[in-house]
């Protein structure tokens, strides 16, 4: 497959490898942003093989873990709902709300189904006038346009019966949250490709500037990864602190036109909570008033589900990059993948659950050993 | 695209009395049940020898010891790329008596079928099952059906049983695995999880991925001939190559070492893994074994898995260590190590 084979060359990693080693002469402290790269760091293990004083930490872009409780609460209580076919992407249905999740409202007889785009929801309203169907709409830039073309084409088609919970989430006013919170450590950031892809780089440049602190946009394997690390720490090295794009075959200044219009034809952009962190101004979108007669939380009325959040899951301070999710207390005692107290326990691309996975072990007591295909003989 | 449903040359030995469809009459014991057996299941699953029904049938066997397995099939849709519900029965079953290196001797059949199945559809799945058993070499020796109201199946389950023999000096089963023993890995993974998943879906992944259903008592035999003590054989079916590794490592309290490099994923499964977030070593196989062979042996057992067409491109992926019993650690391509677990249920597609 091209770009996947490519982008896992052991020799071009280790040749970067040497390069970030050569050019880092102090510690750096580098987020990156999206929950896609934190999965590729810590499968690859690339943090294990960067130098010592190069420490990464894994911020707040995964869709499923900043979605708020609330919002999860109203998602199973719409779904419990016996005229309602609720359609959700497949890593929502596990994340825990205050009492239940979605696979469980599915054995209690729910209607849930996985959908690998919300396109595929528009198609089952049309195939069933009869049922509510429903569209749980999370995500970053990168999920938001097809999002906003369901929604599009829902009212394109006169499809009464189709709805969205919509819990979308921007990535610039997070950076800003980061970079201007009291405590904060990041020195620099790997800025998601894929949302860039979308939106473009141009958003990027007034945060490095007002914070001092190089940006590069990213991509997600192995390879990709260690450019962003090795361009922010040669910009770190030399007191630089600007956008870059390590990731062109994706990646362009001004992003997808045809995308951003259909954004700003169906949303609005308003406050958001984000779980584990509060709210952040001016970080998501909500349906444009012209299309409020497809949000799902006014027609089955679950505005007013709110819930508080678990008071021993220190999520938050994960997303924020303040610890990481081996240090908090409850990390694979009272909180693992299968009972998790807070959603990056739940998800893939979850620090805590990508901790859980591949680093419960102390891999660093593992004896070096030769590749297997030595051992033959 | 997947394969539709081969069921347009089935004709009916003796047409079942006009039936195109089942009807709960078919599971009820009598005349149409007996129908369905002496038009459809018999002539299917008997090679032409004279046939007495009865309660059970009976199979003669030798001494030594016999390896006895059971597994029910509820995949959807019944049919996808390269297979269906039957062929996976037959060599699901005859798969879990070859890892513990019995060669399969009999089987049986059992069938839940919904009310409203068309007829053509059940001879397509019987035809595929008998093709399958013929394949491995053994034969469906007795079964039964059941009929459900509509809704109360996908279309049909289907349920097998096998039993065979296992040679003498042969001793397969997870807890002989040992450290130092080498992990081969019969060949690519991954086909029949996205298989299934592309065929329900609808997705194309570029190049037509088909499902590697196969009965491995074939290979299994020549790798014993080669080398009788091999230490312990799985199929990497649910929960693919990684549960297969996870469960030896635990029930064996030993530590699994493997080079991530070294597992051979076609490139349209590694597209529609990356497409999908899910992980190919979790996928599940059908017609591929993971084997715990002992360093002496490895030689002569990768020769014969070479000399086999299932096991043409057989590969040593890792190795059993005595260090951190009970988990799996694999070398990433970049050179680091990382611990590998089996996800909590079913891998859940990632949102981007």
């Amino acid at each position: 497959m091209k770009y996947l084979d490519e982008f896992n060359d052991p020799e071009l990693a280790a040749s970067l490898l040497g390069e970030i080693a050569a050019v880092t002469t102090r510690p750096w402290t580098i987020m990156e942003v999206c929950g896609g790269q934190t999965h590729s760091i810590i499968r690859n293990g690339i943090d294990q093989l960067l130098p010592d004083t190069i420490e990464l930490v894994h911020g707040p872009g995964c869709p499923v873990c900043v979605t708020p409780l609330n919002i999860i609460d109203q998602a199973l209580s719409i779904a419990a709902r016996p005229e309602v076919i609720f359609c959700s992407f497949g890593d929502m249905l596990r994340v825990p709300g205050s009492t239940s999740d979605l696979l469980r409202v599915r054995s209690e007889g729910g209607d849930v189904r996985a959908v690998y785009s919300p396109l595929d929801a528009v198609k089952l309203a049309a195939e069933h006038p009869e049922r509510e169907v429903v569209f749980f709409a999370v995500g970053f830039e990168t999920t938001a346009p097809a999002n906003a073309m369901a929604v599009h084409l829902a009212e394109q088609r006169g499809l009464e019966n189709f709805s969205v919970l919509v819990s979308h989430v921007l990535v610039p006013p997070a950076i800003e949250a980061i970079a201007s919170s009291p405590g904060n450590r990041i020195d620099g950031f790997l800025a998601a490709g894929h949302v860039c892809s979308v939106m473009g780089t141009w958003q990027y440049g007034p945060l490095a500037a007002r914070f001092s602190v190089p940006i590069v946009v990213t991509g997600f394997e192995p390879l990709d990864v260690l450019d962003g690390i090795r361009r922010v720490v040669v910009q770190l090295e030399s007191g630089e602190a600007r956008v870059e794009n390590a990731y062109p075959r994706v990646v362009t200044e001004q992003g997808n036109a045809t995308a951003q219009q259909m954004l700003d034809e169906v949303f609005d952009v308003c406050d958001r909570n984000w779980r584990g962190i509060g709210e952040i101004p001016q970080s998501g979108w909500r349906l444009a008033d012209r299309y409020a007669r497809f949000d799902a939380a006014t027609r089955f009325a679950v505005d007013e589900i709110d819930t508080p959040e678990s008071g021993r899951c220190r999520s938050g301070d994960v997303l924020r990059g303040l610890i990481k999710p081996s240090e908090c207390a409850a990390f694979g005692v009272e909180c693992t993948p299968r009972t998790p107290l807070g959603a990056p326990m739940v998800s893939s691309e979850g620090a805590c659950a990508a901790y859980h996975q591949y680093r419960r072990l102390s891999v660093d007591e593992v004896p070096v050993r030769p590749p297997a295909d030595s051992i033959r003989g | 695209m997947a394969d539709a449903p081969d069921v347009g040359g089935w004709t009916c030995p003796v047409p079942l009395r006009g039936h195109d469809r089942i009807v709960m009459g078919h599971g009820g014991g009598g005349k149409l049940s007996s129908e369905l057996i002496e038009h459809l299941f018999v002539p299917a699953f008997n090679d032409g020898a004279a046939v007495e029904l009865h309660d059970a049938a009976t199979v003669p066997v030798t001494t030594g010891r016999l390896a006895f397995a059971t597994d029910s099939y509820v995949v959807r849709p019944l049919f996808f790329a390269g297979g269906c519900i039957g062929d996976l029965a037959v060599n699901g079953t005859v798969n879990d008596l070859a890892m513990s290196g019995a060669q399969p001797i009999a089987m049986s059949a059992g069938f839940i079928l919904e009310e409203g199945l068309p007829m053509a559809t059940l001879a397509a799945v019987v035809d595929a099952m008998a093709a399958a058993a013929t394949a491995a070499g053994v034969r469906i020796v007795t079964g039964d059906t059941k009929v459900v109201g509509v809704g109360q199946a996908d279309g049909m389950y289907v349920n097998t049983a096998g039993i065979g023999m296992i040679p003498e000096h042969v001793d397969i089963r997870p807890g002989r695995a040992r450290p130092g023993d080498v992990v081969i890995l019969s060949g690519p993974i991954g086909e029949h999880g996205v298989a299934v998943l592309s065929t329900r879906e609808g997705f194309e992944f570029g190049t037509d991925v088909r499902t590697d259903s196969a009965a491995l008592n074939g290979l299994v035999g020549d790798m014993i001939a080669a080398f009788a003590d091999i230490h312990v054989l799985r199929d990497a079916t649910r929960g693919g190559v990684t549960a297969v590794l996870c469960e030896i490592a635990a029930s064996a309290r030993l530590g699994i070492e493997f080079d991530e490099r070294a597992i051979p994923i076609p490139p349209a499964v590694a597209a529609a893994c990356s497409f999908l977030g899910l992980d190919a070593m979790h996928i599940a196989n059908e017609g591929k074994l993971v084997a715990f062979v002992p360093p002496e042996g490895v030689d002569d057992v990768m020769d014969a898995m070479h000399r086999h067409d299932l096991g043409r491109d057989a590969c040593v992926i890792g190795r059993v260590v005595a260090d951190h019993p009970g988990t799996v650690v694999a070398r990433t391509a970049l050179g680091a190590l990382r611990v590998v677990d089996v996800p909590l249920g079913e891998q859940l597609p990632r949102i981007c």
